[in-house]
């Protein structure tokens, strides 16, 4: 089962890396974001500073988002899928593979990104580093949530709206926790625990979005 | 007919077989479309009426016997309508949720169709929650909108609702939608709680208790009377609405069925 997970994490990966494109213009659109927000609020420093912890946030939120179209679409297209579900190993725990390619793609470098950016809002040194763990717990709980959201609208018209509007209302507990964390470092308070509630629903949507997302893949293929 | 039958069989075996076979019949009989369609049909007025008396009685009691507050003047008389509507809103939500799951688990078309019907009613009442609490946050608070915890939760909520319409709506096989809608509604019904905690508490970390309904006055039992006065007849409203439009979605997708053309016939 682990051997058929790392199986499908490394096809993905490699098939993204003969498309480098796709995985780049999520990071640009992450980039592209988060340099709109000082354009429309003014270029005052302690503003931005304050508002930098959201604004990365919701920057990240929206590239996941943007590129769930990506994680089924292609496979549901060409037929893999298919022979996904059709083959001995479970559903489920390919899909888990799938998602963990997923966010490898996008989480991970969005997060590796990220400093970059904070820096650019002045956020100090310690609200950086929570900044990148927040970023790289949550990343994945969105990748693990918004599966649920793309396989469910996989082949509908208009999916990629109504995957946003089925998605971004689960989005909101990692928001929360995740800008939760660096707001309480600027503010000189523990961040611990934020963390470990971004972790719990990490742990809660690793149990339940696999499931959630198999069994819509597998209404999707009917 | 199975009574008949398990008369006539000699073995006490098979008798108890069929006595629990025609129990089973029972307890299921009413999940057929074809037979709860007359039902529902016979209960509406009933849920319709009572709907309208305890309506009334509880614009009563809240418009004329309830006191005046002594903080908030008359403007706190919109509770009777804000507080029923906030808790049918999250009560028809867990209720939407089950249906939609015994129908994913049992395979019954009947629940599904009740989940979907759910829907509309559950996102009024949250639409009506939201915007009696903007009325009744001007003239208190001052304001049409605070990011109160409960405002957001609440704004949330009626988020989830779209998103479940819009998924049924987007799918055109009548199966796949209300599959796929069971799957949404039970991922939502588990993050509902992990939302509204999140949202308590993110708005504690950020604003401070600033404004919370929980320091207002104990109640006179008289405004406790018309607020679950206003609450059941708000429950009966939406059993009447929730049964006439699951009536129609029978109708609409048994249309081909023999005894549905009847209905039709019979009704035009």
């Amino acid at each position: 089962m682990i051997g058929a997970m790392a199986c499908v994490v490394r096809r993905d990966l490699a098939l993204a890396l003969r498309r480098k494109g796709d995985a780049a213009n999520t990071l640009v659109f992450f980039v592209i974001v988060v340099s709109l927000f000082p354009l429309g609020v003014g270029p005052e420093r302690a503003l931005l500073q304050s508002m930098a912890p959201g604004i990365l946030w919701v920057a990240a939120l929206l590239s996941a988002l943007l590129s769930l179209a990506r994680l089924f679409e292609p496979d549901y297209a060409d037929g893999t899928l298919e022979q996904m579900a059709l083959s001995v190993e479970p559903l489920t725990v390919l899909m888990i593979g799938k998602i963990l390619a997923h966010w490898l793609l996008t989480g991970v470098p969005l997060t590796l990104l990220a400093p970059v950016l904070a820096l650019q809002f002045d956020l100090h040194a310690d609200a950086i580093a929570v900044l990148c763990a927040g970023l790289l717990i949550g990343t994945a709980a969105l990748s693990f949530v918004g599966a649920v959201g793309a396989a469910l609208t996989l082949g509908l018209r208009g999916g990629g709206v109504l995957s946003a509007l089925l998605v971004l209302p689960l989005f909101i507990p990692v928001l929360i926790f995740g800008s939760g964390a660096v707001v309480a470092v600027e503010s000189g308070l523990d961040a611990t625990a934020h963390l470990q509630l971004l972790a719990a629903f990490l742990l809660v949507s690793v149990v339940i979005a696999p499931w959630a997302a198999a069994s819509a893949v597998r209404l999707a293929l009917d | 007919m199975k009574v008949e039958l398990s008369a006539l069989t000699t073995s006490p075996q098979v008798k108890q077989v069929n006595n629990a076979a025609s129990e089973r019949i029972h307890w299921f009989w009413f999940a057929s479309p074809q037979t709860f369609y007359p039902l529902a049909g016979r209960m509406v007025p009933w849920f319709v009426w009572l709907a309208v008396l305890l309506c009334i009685a509880g614009t009563y009691v809240g418009f004329f016997i309830a006191p005046t507050d002594a903080q908030q003047g008359d403007a706190y008389r919109i509770i009777f309508l804000h507080v029923p509507a906030a808790w049918m809103s999250m009560f028809l939500y867990v209720v939407m949720a089950f249906w939609a799951g015994v129908g994913l688990v049992f395979n019954t078309r009947l629940s599904s169709m009740l989940a979907t019907a759910i829907a509309p009613t559950g996102a009024i009442f949250t639409f009506l929650a939201l915007w009696t609490g903007s009325l009744w946050g001007k003239p208190t608070w001052g304001t049409w909108w605070v990011w109160d915890a409960r405002l957001t939760s609440e704004l949330i909520l009626l988020f989830l609702y779209f998103g479940f319409m819009a998924l049924q709506a987007a799918i055109d096989d009548p199966r796949r939608a209300d599959r796929a809608g069971a799957i949404l509604a039970l991922v939502g019904v588990i993050n509902v709680p992990i939302i509204y905690f999140s949202v308590v508490w993110w708005n504690t970390l950020h604003q401070g208790a600033s404004i919370s309904m929980k320091s207002a006055p104990t109640m006179a039992m008289t405004m406790l009377l018309g607020m679950l006065l206003m609450a059941l007849a708000f429950w009966m409203y939406s059993l009447a609405t929730i049964l006439s439009r699951v009536r129609s979605i029978i109708l609409e997708r048994e249309w081909h069925t023999q005894w549905c053309k009847e209905e039709i016939r019979r009704a035009s």
